[in-house]
């Protein structure tokens, strides 16, 4: 109950979401926190000068990485910003974590060539260097907790159309659960 | 009356472990006849009050998350190594988490060895008992359930998703689709609500109105004084006499102590993982390789269904997460019918995931475009689980685990490959399944593969013949006559079918034959 009540919790000007992650597709070993600055949802590239632990363009390659794996066009950087936050925090307390996912962005910088992987214009060709790496764990471990952090958030829930908890509303008994119109 | 308390030393009772489907109906119905009973459950006991809206922070409230380990070349052992079976860790077991979905298996489906014939792999067996014999407790499992469109309960209103499939199922000539036998009020009754169409089903029903031990056989049994639910009791095993007869249990509690309750009957109900998984691990110098398990049996048959979903994008709206997830089904095909190509038939059910375990389920490990165009549909999308009778294999079995639990226990290991004939269904399904969908305009459908298992059966399967199982036709032991299973372990096959009914009916049965046998003092 206490990852349940830590979901619920807000504190001023701040969300916290307890994510579920482990070695595949379910992640509940451990689990992470993922803390949203204000700061972080409001200014444009905010991320990249909030960061604690990641150098700021190893962060802004991350949150491309990320919006490659899982790209959604109507879905705005900060849901991939706040989607990817753990690792800058983990960066910021454990120096080896910090190395691997360095060592991982500066794989795919060196395989981009000039101007690295965020200097690659086409999603497809950045792409195919996230396929030369994707048997590698980290490239499994920034995927398989994505999935759950990206799609998660309830803050993204309404670009999908998708309503969320509807207890308090009184289900969907008057609210259009037989509303189809075109069948 | 309050709920009782018993003694640990008290040598008279009848020790339940699990309080699902099983565990909690044969606990209330031994109850009702004055029978004292103890129900030890692994899980907390979180009220439907408490349940929660929302996929992950219910996963994380409900759902069983102990190690388990897997084998076998299904999917789920790659994308899911860890987690074989989403079930259910809490008081009312998985009645908490289930669809509702409640159908009488078909005659056949009782006598699979004799209808089916020999199929190379499988370990076909026929039931010990017949469909005639359980259609009375049929009966009184779906008054007891509520079960719409039975006793002359109406039929719950059909959503989104179950129109489009009714439209599809009209478009491919199919003749038997409605809004399901399902064990969800469609008017109050039973002092329960209707269902609001909330559409959170697999989270816990937050009315109240879909059946749940949780809330009717458990507190039923409680105020006749004669039984007592303690939570958090994870039992590791089982003891017994040097005669062989069980006498009691031990168990973890809630602060990780070892406690022993006496017993004069035990029943195993932790499902088809933990049930043969605690007889295994209840081996002993009188009987080394587990209880009850001269047959060799235990364990063995497991069965999961032959499952599959279709999901399908339209381009118009759809909202197929609102309303009662799985209020629509189209029987056609659960007939057998070799025809097709394989033995057995399966059941075509409306189902639904929000976005977060649409994610996680749709395709697991996939990514890039091709996936995430599929979610970008998810407002325009409609789903349907396909559930079928899948072959019993000696070689699909629960065995001791090199890893182990929180207390030292050995965990289970799920080990399952497809049969063939399982493929054949699946990929038959999947065709029908698309066809339906593309007949009222679908502009893409996605075969999703199994997700984990949540239809468990057949690991201590019934048996005429005590050397081919580990049960009989009551769930008593072959070889421990005070000893019995009570979940869907004892299945002797799969059927189409969801299981919670079958489990109910023959819950209800076996009170009825450990009743009469205590009072004649055969046990």
């Amino acid at each position: 109950m206490s990852e349940h009540h830590a979901h619920r919790e807000r504190q001023a000007g701040v969300s916290r979401r307890v994510f579920l992650r482990r070695s595949s597709e379910l992640s509940f070993a451990a689990a992470v926190t993922i803390t949203a600055g204000g700061a972080l949802l409001n200014a444009s590239e905010a991320w990249a000068l909030d960061v604690k632990g990641l150098p700021p363009q190893t962060m802004k390659t991350l949150i491309l990485i990320a919006r490659d794996i899982y790209p959604h066009d109507k879905v705005a950087d900060r849901f991939y910003a706040v989607a990817m936050k753990s690792y800058d925090e983990k960066a910021a307390s454990d120096p080896a974590t910090k190395a691997q996912i360095e060592a991982f962005v500066a794989g795919l910088d060196t395989a981009a060539g000039k101007g690295g992987y965020a200097g690659v214009g086409w999603e497809s060709e950045r792409v195919a260097l996230l396929r030369a790496v994707s048997n590698s764990s980290m490239f499994e471990t920034i995927r398989s907790g994505l999935v759950v952090s990206l799609y998660n958030n309830p803050e993204v829930w309404p670009i999908f159309g998708y309503e969320g908890e509807s207890y308090s509303k009184g289900g969907y008994i008057k609210r259009g659960f037989d509303d189809i119109d075109w069948i | 009356m309050a709920a009782a308390t018993f003694n640990q030393n008290d040598d008279s009772v009848v020790v339940i472990i699990g309080s699902g489907a099983g565990g909690g109906t044969l606990g209330n119905e031994l109850a009702q006849k004055g029978i004292n009973v103890v129900v030890l459950e692994a899980g907390e006991r979180h009220e439907y009050t408490d349940f929660v809206n929302d996929e992950w922070a219910s996963f994380t409230q409900l759902a069983w998350k102990d190690p388990r380990t897997t084998s076998g070349s299904w999917r789920v052992s790659k994308n899911f190594p860890t987690l074989p079976a989403w079930i259910v860790k809490a008081v009312g077991g998985s009645t908490t988490h289930w669809a509702g979905a409640s159908l009488r298996f078909q005659e056949h489906e009782f006598k699979v060895a004799t209808t089916y014939g020999r199929i190379p792999g499988a370990n076909l067996l026929d039931w010990p008992v017949t469909l005639a014999e359980l259609e009375p407790y049929y009966a009184r499992a779906e008054e007891k359930m509520g079960v719409t469109r039975t006793g002359g309960r109406p039929g719950l209103p059909g959503n989104n998703n179950f129109k489009i499939l009714k439209a599809g199922a009209d478009k491919l000539g199919y003749k038997e689709c409605h809004t399901g036998n399902m064990a969800i009020n469609s008017i109050e009754r039973d002092d329960r609500n209707s269902c609001q169409q909330t559409g959170f089903c697999f989270q816990g029903c937050k009315w109240g109105a879909k059946w749940s031990t949780l809330y009717t056989e458990i507190p039923k049994g409680e105020a006749t004084g004669k039984m007592e639910v303690r939570p958090q009791s994870h039992v590791a095993r089982i003891e017994h006499d040097a005669n062989g007869k069980v006498t009691g249990v031990v168990y973890f509690d809630k602060d990780g102590k070892e406690q022993r309750q006496k017993a004069r009957v035990v029943a195993v109900a932790g499902n088809s993982i933990e049930s043969p998984r605690l007889l295994l691990n209840s081996a002993s110098p009188k009987f080394p390789d587990g209880l009850a398990n001269s047959s060799g049996q235990v364990g063995r048959n497991y069965m999961r269904h032959m499952t599959g979903s279709v999901y399908a994008v339209f381009d118009r709206p759809v909202h197929m997460y609102r309303g009662t997830t799985m209020a629509g089904i189209i029987r056609d095909e659960a007939r057998n019918d070799t025809k097709r190509g394989f033995a057995g038939g399966y059941e075509m059910e409306t189902l639904s995931l929000g976005l977060p375990f649409m994610a996680a389920f749709l395709d697991p490990g996939a990514w890039g475009r091709e996936f995430t165009t599929a979610l970008d549909g998810y407002s325009n999308m409609a789903g349907m689980w396909l559930v079928g009778e899948d072959m019993p294999q000696e070689t699909n079995r629960i065995t001791l685990s090199d890893v182990k639990d929180q207390y030292g226990l050995a965990v289970a290991d799920v080990h399952f490959d497809d049969h063939a004939n399982d493929l054949a269904m699946r990929s038959y399904a999947y065709k029908q399944g698309a066809a339906l969908y593309d007949a009222v305009g679908a502009t893409r459908t996605f075969p999703t593969p199994p997700y984990p298992s949540t239809h468990n059966l057949g690991t201590n399967r019934m048996s005429a013949n005590p050397r081919d199982g580990v049960v009989n036709k009551y769930g008593q032991t072959h070889d421990i006559k005070n000893l019995f299973v009570s979940d869907g372990s004892q299945f002797t096959s799969g059927g189409a079918e969801n299981p919670t009914l079958t489990i109910v009916t023959l819950a209800i049965r076996q009170a009825e034959y450990i009743a009469e046998q205590m009072k004649t003092k055969a046990i």
